[in-house]
């Protein structure tokens, strides 16, 4: 009746009996998080950030084994940070910059990530899922000792719900059989296949790519260097293309694109997976299989994140091709764009329009990626004789000629959106004052870490609304309905020159409190400053 | 005299890549084909130079297996 879907990495909350079930009438939360993956888990996080408490319903008892995601990028490990886990992450994880395309045994392609001195975190980590998951868990249990009210129930299954004036119903399976909560907001973080958004009938469009890919993580200890390598028309012939990437533990990922005509069963037994991998390394070379999936690939979103007081985020909200990891890494981002705006709306002091930027900012982003991701995908696995033509004319051109080198796609890494457009944002007063102020800094941008005397100007920014005065003397604290805009100092260096102020003298910067800019200045002007927060407020 | 120029010269070349993929879907292989044939008259035509088209034909044959 309540069987797991997937073995566990980790057991790490195991069923209880929680008091709900033995209330008279159904016990109310304000949020209620339904699935505790990599996002339901950053979710609660980043509500606790904000002094908000929720309780997270998942149907299993702990982490599901099999990585899935490998690839974290920056963006996601600076929101981790926040979150208080992104160190552990970046610790565990594998740090790698090179990546090599090949097109046959010859090198087509080759990409360095070159990550810019000067920030915490590495362009991108290796680190299995599990691990992710595992250490944002473990970030709850700290909170919770400290006395945060985070409450995650496993082997709670959220089997229906309906909507309710002002809030929602939910019905619960457990291993005790079934109870009853209500929820002020409902955050659906459930997954691709999300029963949530199945049980509100609502639509989730997109393409699904005629192909699919075994995927194997063997553990092995190659000597093997530290860079992606990717494969088309692999020499090795175990696939139409082929992926090598090392993961922390000794383990490799390794993907094979099998075709879309598979009897799976048969792909997935443990002999037919060695039969590949053996083509591909080689017969000398010993490893185990530590888990194997064939998956077929699809780029898909919902028309709209929110359904009144049921929010969607992560793989529930869109869903992505793996090429470019644009999956785990655009859900975190979700969370911090939602956990400051519902806070503010569940304390009065926003409108419902705050939320309604909630979906237009992300729904920009889910479309980059899903743009980026299906051209990658589409590169991959052309759809037709035609493209076949194209893409195979491009490699071969790609040997000898730099220009066709850049149209190589093996998958666009994950970048963080900039929201450009959105209605959170004023003008850019700094180069509107004639200054050539750096584009990766303007209004609707994260903000850009840089080394400080005492640290990392990251570390010091998020989970409120900031006013960053560099150069300048700090300005007064401004206080508006929930909460202070608070002032943040910064010297000038080399970094801070670059980054945040190009050929201006000074700057006033207006941080969101998920560390994006709302505006920026030449000089401090309050009135300014009031009115760009305002805006940012959804007013 | 003036060089085929191959290096990199095309912004948002993923753009363009996937628009050059579109212009061919729901064809035939012989609309294709032909359509391809047409492109490259056209984009020869704006080139306009003999000695970079000679130039362009001679990297386009290179190593031609098939
Ligand atoms: C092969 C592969 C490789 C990938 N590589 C990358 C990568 O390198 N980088 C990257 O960023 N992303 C990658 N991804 C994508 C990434 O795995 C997903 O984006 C990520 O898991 C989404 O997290 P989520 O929390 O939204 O959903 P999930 O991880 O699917 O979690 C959903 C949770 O909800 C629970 N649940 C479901 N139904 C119910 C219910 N009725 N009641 C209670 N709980 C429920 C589930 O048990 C689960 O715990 C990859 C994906 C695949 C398949």
């Amino acid at each position: 009746m309540l069987d797991d879907r997937y073995d566990l990495a980790f057991r790490l909350y195991p069923y209880a009996r929680s008091a709900d079930q033995d209330a008279p009438a159904p016990v109310r939360h304000p949020v209620v998080i339904v699935g505790g993956g990599p996002i339901g888990m950053s979710m609660a996080l980043d509500l606790a950030e904000q002094g908000v408490a929720s309780v997270i319903l998942d149907d299993h008892e702990g982490v599901g084994a099999g990585s899935r995601a490998i690839c974290f990028a920056k963006r996601a490990l600076e929101i981790a940070d926040r979150h208080g886990f992104g160190v552990a992450a970046h610790e565990k994880g594998v740090v790698w910059n090179l990546g090599k395309v090949f097109h046959g045994d010859k090198l087509a392609y080759e990409f360095n990530l070159l990550p810019e001195e000067g920030h915490k975190f590495p362009a991108f980590i290796n680190l299995q899922q599990p691990y992710f998951e595992k250490f944002a868990v473990e970030r709850i249990r700290e909170l919770q000792a400290a006395g945060a009210e985070i409450d995650i129930r496993g082997k709670n299954r959220v089997d229906s719900i309906e909507q309710l004036d002002g809030g929602v119903r939910l019905n619960i399976m457990t291993p005790e059989g079934p109870y009853q909560i209500d929820a002020d907001w409902l955050i659906a973080c459930d997954g691709a296949g999300s029963p949530t958004r199945k049980m509100l009938g609502l639509d989730f469009d997109g393409r699904v790519f005629q192909d699919s890919f075994l995927i194997a993580d063997v553990r092995m200890t190659a000597d093997f260097p530290v860079e992606r390598r990717f494969w088309f028309d692999p020499p090795f012939k175990s696939g139409a293309s082929a992926l090598l990437h090392k993961q922390p533990d000794d383990v490799w990922r390794i993907d094979f694109q099998i075709g879309w005509d598979v009897d799976r069963q048969e792909e997935l037994k443990e002999a037919n997976i060695r039969a590949r991998v053996d083509q591909m390394l080689g017969p000398d070379i010993k490893y185990d299989i530590v888990w194997s999936s064939i998956y077929t690939f699809q780029c898909r979103r919902m028309k709209k994140f929110r359904h009144d007081r049921v929010i969607f985020a992560g793989d529930s909200a869109h869903q992505v091709s793996p090429f470019g990891a644009r999956g785990a890494n655009s859900g975190v981002q979700d969370v911090d764009n939602l956990g400051w705006k519902l806070a503010l709306v569940m304390k009065g002091a926003a409108g419902e329009a705050l939320l309604d930027s909630y979906e237009m900012e992300r729904m920009y982003a889910a479309d980059e990626n899903i743009l980026n991701s299906t051209r990658a995908t589409d590169f991959i696995t052309p759809k037709s004789e035609v493209s076949q033509i194209f893409r195979n004319a491009v490699l071969e051109l790609a040997k000898d000629h730099a220009f066709a080198r850049p149209l190589v796609n093996s998958g666009r890494l994950s970048l963080p959106s900039i929201y450009d457009g959105s209605e959170l944002n004023s003008e850019d007063g700094l180069r509107a004052s004639g200054f050539d102020a750096p584009l990766r800094t303007r209004p609707g941008a994260p903000a850009t870490d840089a080394p400080l005397a005492d640290g990392w100007l990251l570390e010091k920014l998020g989970g409120r609304f900031q006013i960053l005065a560099i150069g300048v003397a700090a300005p007064d604290p401004i206080a508006f309905d929930g909460g202070v805009a608070e002032p943040l100092a910064i010297q000038v260096s080399a970094e801070i020159q670059a980054r945040y102020l190009g050929d201006a003298p000074s700057a006033v910067y207006l941080l969101r409190p998920d560390q994006h800019i709302a505006a920026r200045w030449a000089t401090y002007e309050p009135a300014a400053v009031k009115a760009a927060l305002h805006r940012a407020l959804g007013k | 005299m003036s060089k085929l120029v191959t290096d990199p010269n095309i912004p948002d070349h993923d753009g363009f890549y996937s628009e050059l993929i579109a212009l061919h879907e729901g064809r035939s292989k012989a609309e294709s084909d032909a359509i391809n044939a047409k492109l490259i008259l056209l984009l020869a035509n704006h080139i306009g130079d003999r000695a970079i088209l000679s130039e362009a034909f001679a990297h386009a044959g290179k190593d031609q297996q098939s």
